[in-house]
């Protein structure tokens, strides 16, 4: 049975302005997560961008510095799969190291522990960084 | 290419860019943001603080 409510709340003239919406909300935490920052770059939020960009980079690259690893896919620890998925949110920094053979990992030293954390929280706050871009081209943020 | 840290810095360092991005994303107007930011940083380093004490205390 058709629900009349849901009938009247869906008139053709109102479909162009969410379709404009819909794809900034798909390309800005797309573009975001492919490079931090660019997410906000692309909607003016130029300041906000950079400051994300700036903490990513630097935290990703300490990590890396640090001699921290970078988790390759793989189907066997289940701590090694969520650092796959954090790392992966780094984008193509995550991809850049891959191909570059950034981040074996150091065992002989204790401070290359933190550098692989550095490198998941990285990618974990690039993920929140692209979700915030998602928020504001849908108008939830200003 | 290596990079040197203490602990401590290596904290440091981690709070900042933390809360950075804690603050321009779980806020909306720029001085809540910036707000909120200084918030975080005072509790990640806080909280590495106590960690550090309480440890001291466990050894000793």
């Amino acid at each position: 049975m058709a629900n009349p409510q849901k009938a009247a709340v869906l008139p053709g003239s109102t479909k162009a302005a969410p379709a404009q919406t819909t794809s900034m909300a798909t390309i800005a935490p797309l573009a975001g997560w492919l490079l931090p920052g660019l997410g906000h770059f692309i909607q003016r939020r130029y300041l906000r961008g950079l400051l994300l960009m700036l903490s990513v980079f630097i935290m990703f690259f300490a990590g890396l510095g640090m001699q921290g690893k970078v988790y390759s896919f793989n189907t066997g620890d289940l701590l090694d799969i969520l650092g796959f998925i954090g790392d992966l949110g780094s984008g193509l920094l995550y991809f850049a190291a891959r191909i570059m053979d950034w981040g074996i990992g150091n065992i002989h030293r204790a401070v290359a522990d933190y550098g692989t954390k550095y490198i998941v929280v990285a990618g974990l706050l690039n993920f929140i960084a692209a979700v915030d871009a998602h928020h504001i081209a849908i108008g939830k943020k200003p | 290419m290596t990079f040197e840290l203490s602990h401590f810095n290596a904290a440091l360092l981690f709070a900042l860019c933390a809360s950075t991005v804690f603050g321009i994303t779980q806020r909306s107007t720029p001085r809540d943001m910036f707000r909120y930011g200084a918030y975080c940083f005072a509790l990640f380093v806080g909280g590495v603080i106590v960690a550090a004490w309480a440890m001291w205390m466990i050894k000793h």
